[in-house]
């Protein structure tokens, strides 16, 4: 099979991006020795808002304050290539909103339930070979070729 | 003492880490969802190569590092964070995946989305959010 075929659009800016992602894994790892999955986020912020026991834990309690940072540095980073590698025009999607809004939904309720994400069990539980993420993986992976290829085919 | 605490150098090379993981994901073009949703539809596999520099890497940090080191830079000591394989865990990544299916949108990109520019995606930043809300009230603990 010819490299154009599974990559149309070139491959090395993807691996150079994916390099990238994890130079920044690994440094908050040497330096701090935190693993940093993105979805946490999400859970420890809402603690500083609610009581609820779920919210309180010391997982995201402990947490809670690097994990913001940590976010703020990943819209920094977006932004610096913004300003610096792109042309400096918005971004665009063809992604109906409400598909982003329920699709967006379904990612946050199912991330913290299944205890991570793309980054998470893809990349940290991955990067430490843990079997559980690697399952984690390969059922969201099975499911959103599911979703992704029957939306398609139902517009067509 | 919490290992979590945040100090000012900790902090620093936190907001970088973020910052190569934001830069990293608009450079993959990971932050289009229409590139993330050609992949799960087989017309371009980059997002394996994303993963499997990122994952590669993290590896090699997380396997080799406190071989060579006894501590963090700035830390005492390095984190686990196991993994556990449990009906939660295949529920919560089957949702997820429909979740990402639809949008083409996870969290990382998500909020990235607000440093690129795509104001299209704060939906999605603000369905993952109301999930993450909804998944916690409902949470037994």
């Amino acid at each position: 099979m010819d490299i154009t075929t599974l990559f149309p659009f070139g491959w090395q800016h993807y691996l150079l991006g994916g390099l990238v992602i994890g130079a920044g894994v690994a440094l908050l790892y040497v330096f701090n020795g935190w693993i940093g999955g993105m979805s946490s986020v999400f859970s420890s912020s809402w603690s500083y808002l609610l009581r609820r026991g779920y919210f309180q834990q010391a997982r995201y309690t402990d947490s809670r304050a690097w994990r913001l940072v940590y976010a703020a540095g990943v819209v920094l980073g977006a932004l610096v290539w913004r300003l610096f590698f792109s042309d400096g025009s918005a971004q665009t999607t063809s992604v109906p909103a409400w598909q982003l809004l329920v699709g967006g939904f379904l990612v946050g309720y199912g991330a913290r339930l299944g205890n991570g994400c793309t980054s998470g069990h893809g990349i940290c539980g991955l990067g430490s070979l843990q079997l559980p993420s690697l399952g984690a993986v390969l059922t969201f992976m099975a499911t959103a070729f599911m979703t992704a290829n029957l939306m398609a085919w139902s517009l067509t | 003492m919490n290992p979590h605490t945040l100090t000012l150098p900790k902090a620093i090379v936190t907001l970088l880490a973020g910052a190569l993981f934001g830069l990293g994901l608009a450079v993959s073009t990971m932050v289009q969802p229409d590139v993330v949703l050609g992949f799960l539809r087989f017309q371009d596999w980059g997002l394996m190569l994303v993963m499997g520099g990122a994952a590669g890497t993290a590896f090699v940090a997380y396997k080799l590092v406190p071989k060579l080191m006894q501590r963090p830079v700035l830390g005492d000591k390095f984190l686990t964070q196991p993994a556990h394989w449990n009906r939660d865990t295949v529920l919560g990544a089957a949702l997820f995946g429909v979740g990402w299916g639809l949008s083409g949108v996870c969290p990382g990109p998500a909020i990235a989305a607000l440093g690129t520019g795509n104001w299209d995606i704060v939906w999605a930043l603000g369905g993952i959010v109301l999930g993450a809300l909804v998944q916690g009230w409902r949470a037994p603990k």
